[in-house]
């Protein structure tokens, strides 16, 4: 075979090969791997799915931090002002998580509607909101706060 | 008055940067001598006026001017004057003027070490940046403009610096960052100009190499300094999120490595011609496009200063036009000159060119989960999160691919070489390695580890492999070492490759030996981890500059023996009222103990985080080998020999180079 031919056909042959490994790589990982947020409405409505691994945003409802005196649970209740979810999280919390707060949680729902949480995010600075958050308070208004036209 | 004059320096670098961009290419392409003679002191000039500005925005930083909108936001009287420097770049506005002088000292480079070019490729590697130039000035100017001002509502004091930022590492991470990531504008700059000359030949390699090598060293050191940040400072010992913002950095550097690699092919023996052009301008699209979800607040992060639609337009649409015009260039381009140069598949060409291959499919799959998110999004199709377990999946087992190949690049010939003469080289290091893999994998802790046998197998045979060639060139047959025949490009890459062995080493064994628990403990708690013994010893309370601080005292002993008393804080910043976590680490090549506060429960007791992190340093110090190995190589002869070339009269090279 003529070389330079020979050698757009190793090219191309490793190509193929590379790029499909790569391809069915990518399907396989994502299809475990990627989680879709719900607002606490969604949850308590059921249409997020049980012991699957999802994200759940809102704010910390005032008063609802309980923590045990022996071990690291912590239990709190994430709101959009028109449902509210139970999070259980063990483990350290971030430095900006705080009742009235907004906060993104990330585990898996159990039978009883409780969110098990592996991991709890928070605003990285004082007046940041999570995009995600912001999008499900959306219309949405605190008991007390007066509306915004 | 002062911060007007930074404005006006800045509108005025902006249009000298429009005649930067306009007048050298307009001579290039009608042959105008002077024209394209202006362009170095055009470069110059803007980069002078870019200075002025900056200066004027830290001058204005650190002497407390709280009427400028920035300085307000971003400083604070207290705060200490080195913190008070870097909040120039700690905030969208500034880092963005950073960004621009970071480019412009690009610029200068090129206009000052590039005398031995024809004076057509400068006039039109300078006015490609130039107008790249001209896209961030125009940014900055019209919806950026770190000089605007609070009159006549001047607070009194400002806001603070997120105290994420002070710290020293952040002093110097964005800058060497952006060395590295604007720094790829160069190779960019260089391919337009070959595709504009219809001239893609390995002089126009040898030329981009060096600036290439340098910007992607840069590229790797900040990149290293971030994540070892993120290690101490965000508090919780990990080093890498697969962060969108992460990954921003990270594609550019994963499109430049095949860059880097796809340029010697091209400067040693022209082939890949096409595609290296490409690669520069992909390489430096993905900067772009770094820079557009880093800046345009579409992702939630510590980099996300601030949400601002109209931002993120305007660099979408400098990205489409930049990664348009230039693919069109090419489609109209490139053809031409296609390489007629022939090689086999067992040469140095076609590992190469494996290398090419592999690390274009991780940009893209790490692209695809950098995006999908984005896009699903935009769609209204849900909001989703692509998390580390689909870039774990994906990226290790293609690092893993490429890295048997990274052995025999280095010993390999060009062209043709056997397979015969492979084997011989390698099959003593390679059984060497096998064993060790083996005796590594089985003797640790926890039984047989699958995943560190085969770290130890794959970086010992880079490892090895990479020695066994340095032994082949320095030995002679008199058993004097020949230290003097190894050529700065040689060490800098063999160092390089022996940094990603080290990088893969030090990743695999903190992430498969580490050992972490959350606990709840109080004055006079001990808890054994890792072999060690920790004591909580004290609880206590002080004051910083700008800050209070709970601190908490431990003593930590291996065998009776005192390691380290280690100090975690947690601190309350007095301006912004934020709570900060100060990691405590003591640190080794072998082992990192680290402890961290997480928050008062009951009376005394803390909440506790204690780690025993193996080999965590390897990283840092495998990515810092990286980054050195590639800034070494510009010490090369031949590149110097190209520079006392430029001491001979140049201008008769413009008649050549059309």
């Amino acid at each position: 075979m003529h070389p330079i031919r020979k050698q757009r056909l190793i090219l191309v042959s490793l190509v193929v090969v590379l790029s499909s490994a790569a391809v069915g790589l990518v399907v396989f990982a994502l299809r475990d791997n990627i989680n879709l947020f719900y607002p606490p409405a969604d949850v308590v409505a059921g249409k997020a799915p049980v012991n699957r691994s999802i994200r759940l945003g809102g704010m910390v409802v005032e008063g609802s931090i309980e923590r045990s005196d022996t071990e690291l649970d912590t239990t709190f209740l994430v709101t959009d002002y028109e449902a509210s979810v139970v999070v259980r999280y063990s483990g350290i919390l971030p430095d900006l998580f705080a009742e009235g707060e907004g906060v993104v949680a990330e585990g898996k729902l159990d039978s009883n509607g409780v969110l098990v949480a592996t991991q709890v995010l928070a605003k990285h600075d004082e007046n940041y909101m999570p995009p995600e958050v912001a999008a499900a308070l959306e219309g949405k208004t605190a008991p007390g706060e007066a509306s915004v036209p | 008055m002062i911060p007007e004059l930074g404005h006006i320096a800045l509108i005025i670098a902006f249009c000298l940067a429009v005649a930067l961009a306009v007048i050298p290419a307009w001579g290039a392409a009608r042959r105008n001598v002077s024209a394209m003679n202006l362009a170095p002191t055009l470069a110059v000039s803007v980069t002078l006026f870019v200075s002025i500005a900056f200066s004027i925005l830290a001058t204005s930083f650190l002497q407390n001017d709280f009427s400028v909108a920035v300085v307000a936001a971003n400083s604070n009287s207290l705060l200490p004057p080195i913190f008070k420097f870097s909040a120039v770049w700690g905030n969208h506005e500034g880092s963005l003027l950073l960004w621009v002088l970071i480019l412009s000292g690009w610029m200068t480079a090129i206009a000052f070490f590039s005398r031995g070019l024809p004076l057509i490729m400068v006039a039109r590697v300078l006015s490609v940046m130039g107008f790249i130039a001209v896209g961030f000035l125009a940014f900055s100017l019209l919806t950026s403009n770190p000089f605007e001002r609070l009159l006549p509502n001047t607070p009194l004091d400002g806001n603070d610096l997120n105290p994420l930022l002070q710290d020293l590492g952040l002093i110097i991470h964005p800058p060497l960052l952006y060395m590295g990531y604007v720094g790829l504008s160069v190779p960019f700059a260089f391919a337009i100009a070959a595709l504009l000359g219809g001239r893609l030949d390995a002089s126009w390699a040898r030329w981009s190499r060096p600036w290439t090598n340098v910007a992607w060293g840069f590229l790797s050191l900040g990149i290293m300094l971030g994540s070892w940040w993120a290690y101490y400072e965000l508090g919780w010992g990990g080093w890498w999120f697969w962060d969108p913002v992460e990954n921003a950095s990270f594609m550019p550097w994963l499109m430049g490595t095949a860059l880097v690699h796809s340029l010697a092919a091209t400067e040693k023996r022209g082939v890949f011609r096409s595609w290296t052009v490409l690669l520069a301008i992909f390489a430096f699209s993905l900067s772009l496009l770094g820079t557009f979800l880093v800046r345009s607040g579409v992702l939630t992060s510590v980099h996300a200063f601030a949400a601002d639609p109209e931002r993120g337009l305007f660099i979408l649409i400098f990205l489409a036009l930049v990664v348009g015009g230039s693919l069109l260039l090419y489609a109209v381009r490139a053809p031409s000159v296609a390489s007629r140069v022939s090689y086999t598949a067992v040469s140095r060409e076609s590992l190469l060119m494996v290398n090419n291959l592999v690390f274009t499919v991780a940009t893209v799959v790490v692209l695809m989960g950098t995006l999908f998110p984005l896009v699903m999004d935009a769609f209204s199709l849900g909001k989703y999160s692509v998390g580390p377990p689909y870039f774990n999946a994906v990226f290790v087992p293609l690092m893993a691919l490429v890295m048997p190949f990274m052995t025999m690049g280095p010993l390999s010939r060009w062209r043709e070489d056997t397979a015969r003469r492979w084997l011989h080289e390698l099959i003593v290091p390679g059984l060497a390695v096998v064993l060790l893999a083996a005796l590594l994998g089985t003797f640790n802790a926890e039984g047989f580890n699958v995943w560190i046998a085969l770290a130890v197998l794959l970086s010992g045979w880079v490892s090895l492999g990479v020695l066994r060639d340095l032994w082949r060139r320095v030995a002679s047959g008199d058993g004097r070492l020949r230290w003097h025949r190894l050529n700065a490009s040689f060490l800098g890459m063999t160092t390089a490759h022996l940094g990603f062995a080290a990088v893969v080493l030090g990743a695999v064994f903190v992430t498969q030996l580490n050992e972490e628990r959350d606990l709840r403990m109080a004055v006079g708690d001990i808890e054994t981890l890792g072999g060690y013994r920790f004591e909580l010893v004290e609880i206590g309370q002080s004051q910083g500059p700008n800050y209070a601080t709970d601190f908490a005292v431990f003593d930590v002993t291996e065998a009776g023996q005192r390691i380290a008393l280690l100090v975690p804080e947690k601190r309350r910043y007095i301006a912004s009222g934020q709570i900060m976590t100060e990691a405590a680490i003591d640190a080794s090549l072998w082992r990192d103990v680290y402890i961290a506060l997480g928050e008062p429960i009951g009376d005394d007791a803390w909440a506790v985080r204690l780690q025993y992190k193996p080999m965590v340093r390897w990283l840092w110090l495998g990515a810092l080998m990286i980054g050195l190995g590639a800034l070494v190589t510009i010490f090369d002869r031949r590149y110097r020999t190209q520079a006392a070339r430029s001491e001979l009269p140049t201008a008769g090279a413009v008649g050549v180079a059309g």
